[in-house]
């Protein structure tokens, strides 16, 4: 019995990653670029919230609705004007400058909130939890594993049905062609940026509630985003879906043998996953 | 209609195109022909706005493009078809065709208009754009091109690599690109091949104007052709 509810746990666990690894896997997927402050960008929105929260919003729920179009915003304009200057043949300046963007943040964070572990609360519903037999489960958790879902499927609903979709991986196929075609590659970049913003925003908030967070905890968040998309395959995003489920029962059933494995076992199955299968379990069709 | 004004292109510090200027009227063709490395393509790529220009300018119907990126310029009615074809080989021929509404322009090709006129394409609509063969890829090229309705279309080299009779067939195609008042400026390293489908030819060597003009003698061009 406490095998299953470890497992249903995990299962919970990965849609909170999937929501942290969907953004980092869709950016790599069209632009190539590996955002290194990605779980930075996740601890930020979370402060927003709460700043927000402690201005006289009523719920951090609220709050989302100002800071998730704010960090979809951020994107676009960090894309357009910082981040495109760093795509190359090379994925060095990159992933320097995504570094240094989380570092920046994470300093500027430590300075005005101090290191203090923070939590985002929404009242009842927190701790709320549905019984099926001897197994407890949490309200939340299925929210945000639901949430994980239908955004997941929205955006790949999108990225094979509309023509914004079709434009995104025509760009990922060949950028200058597709400006041949009428449409500007570094427009169609910048908003994919801001989609995966806007979900880390969503992940960042959901994991305020759920784990709490300071200053530094968007590094620990970056390896687990990172080591579900490398899992579920890179690009990919149902394979992002998978790679964090994995992730989540792996933690979760170690963690009922002895809970300082949690993290151990997780990264374990990474670098299993990264010598026998590096191309991850959904690997992408066509690259040229 | 579109006016090359002596344009000059620099790859770097290499000079690839000098002084050269041409002009092209509304229905009308040109072939430009020329040996490799003569600038055919830079020539091309500089009026879609892939490379920049040095000096001169390039007009569309007398407005100056010289600075507009080059997906603007596909809305305003200029579409290349790039040198080896270049389609987005994860996506079928349909989302191929499709991705040119970017360019926002309506017109007589429309998506059943394509498959009417290239039963090619229309056989493989629903094929990734990676699985086609030679022909069919230059083929679903020219049809992406067109659903932009343009209203100048820019061929580089696209018998290049293709058995005669699909080259035959594409180039059966232009007259029915002309009709729709679309004009045409096709590169070409094929002499015969180019002034068959042209009465106008300008022919480049080493980046510049070695020969232009109507109906020219073989003996002239294969001078102008080969700079001897």
């Amino acid at each position: 019995m406490q095998i299953v509810s470890a497992i249903i746990q995990g299962v919970l666990l990965g849609g909170l990653y999937a929501l942290f690894a969907a953004g980092l896997s869709f950016m790599f997927g069209v632009m190539r670029l590996v955002n290194l402050a990605h779980g930075a960008l996740a601890v930020l929105a979370a402060y927003g919230t709460l700043l927000l929260v402690q201005a006289g919003f009523v719920s951090p729920l609220l709050a989302m609705l100002v800071i998730v179009p704010a960090m979809a915003a951020l994107g676009y304009v960090l894309q357009r004007f910082v981040l495109q200057r760093t795509l190359s043949e090379s994925p060095l300046p990159s992933l320097l400058v995504t570094f240094g963007i989380a570092i920046i943040i994470a300093n500027l964070l430590l300075v005005t909130q101090s290191a203090n572990q923070r939590r985002l609360s929404l009242g009842a519903l927190d701790t709320a939890s549905i019984a099926i037999g001897d197994i407890r489960i949490g309200v939340f958790p299925i929210l945000v594993l639901a949430f994980a879902v239908l955004a997941l499927g929205g955006l790949s609903l999108v990225m094979r049905r509309t023509q914004f979709g079709r434009l995104v991986r025509a760009v990922s196929d060949d950028a200058p062609t597709v400006s041949l075609m009428g449409a500007n590659p570094r427009h169609i970049y910048a908003i994919a940026a801001a989609i995966a913003f806007g979900l880390v925003a969503v992940a960042g908030v959901a994991n305020g509630v759920q784990a709490g967070f300071n200053p530094s905890s968007g590094d620990m968040l970056l390896i687990y985003a990172f080591e579900a998309v490398i899992i579920g395959g890179l690009g990919s995003l149902w394979g992002t879906l998978l790679g964090s489920m994995i992730l989540g029962v792996v933690q979760t059933l170690a963690a009922t043998f002895d809970a300082t494995l949690f993290q151990l076992a997780g990264h374990v199955v990474f670098l299993i996953f990264l010598i026998f299968l590096p191309n991850g379990l959904i690997q992408r069709r066509v690259r040229q | 209609m579109l006016e090359i004004d002596d344009i000059d292109v620099y790859y770097g510090q290499l000079p690839a195109m000098r002084d050269v200027s041409m002009r092209l009227d509304d229905g009308g063709i040109l072939a430009v022909i020329g040996a490799n490395g003569a600038g055919k393509s830079t020539l091309l790529k500089a009026i879609a706005g892939q490379v920049p220009l040095a000096s001169g300018r390039i007009l569309l119907d007398g407005k100056d493009v010289s600075r507009v990126p080059a997906f603007k310029r596909a809305r305003l009615g200029i579409a290349l078809v790039p040198e080896g074809r270049r389609l987005f080989k994860s996506l079928t021929v349909e989302e191929n065709l499709l991705t040119a509404r970017a360019s926002k322009r309506s017109g007589p090709w429309t998506l059943d208009a394509i498959y009417e006129r290239f039963p090619l394409v229309a056989e493989r609509r629903h094929r990734r754009a990676g699985d086609l063969s030679g022909g069919e890829q230059q083929a679903t090229s020219i049809a992406r091109a067109l659903i932009s309705n343009p209203s100048v279309l820019l061929l580089d080299e696209v018998s290049l690599g293709l058995a005669p009779a699909i080259i035959a067939q594409i180039y059966a195609s232009i007259p029915l690109i002309r009709e729709q008042g679309t004009s045409i400026l096709l590169v070409e390293q094929d002499v015969q091949q180019a002034t068959r489908a042209s009465h106008d030819v300008h022919c480049l060597l080493q980046g510049r104007t070695s020969l232009a003009g109507r109906d020219l003698d073989l003996a002239d061009i294969t001078r102008a052709y080969f700079g001897a």
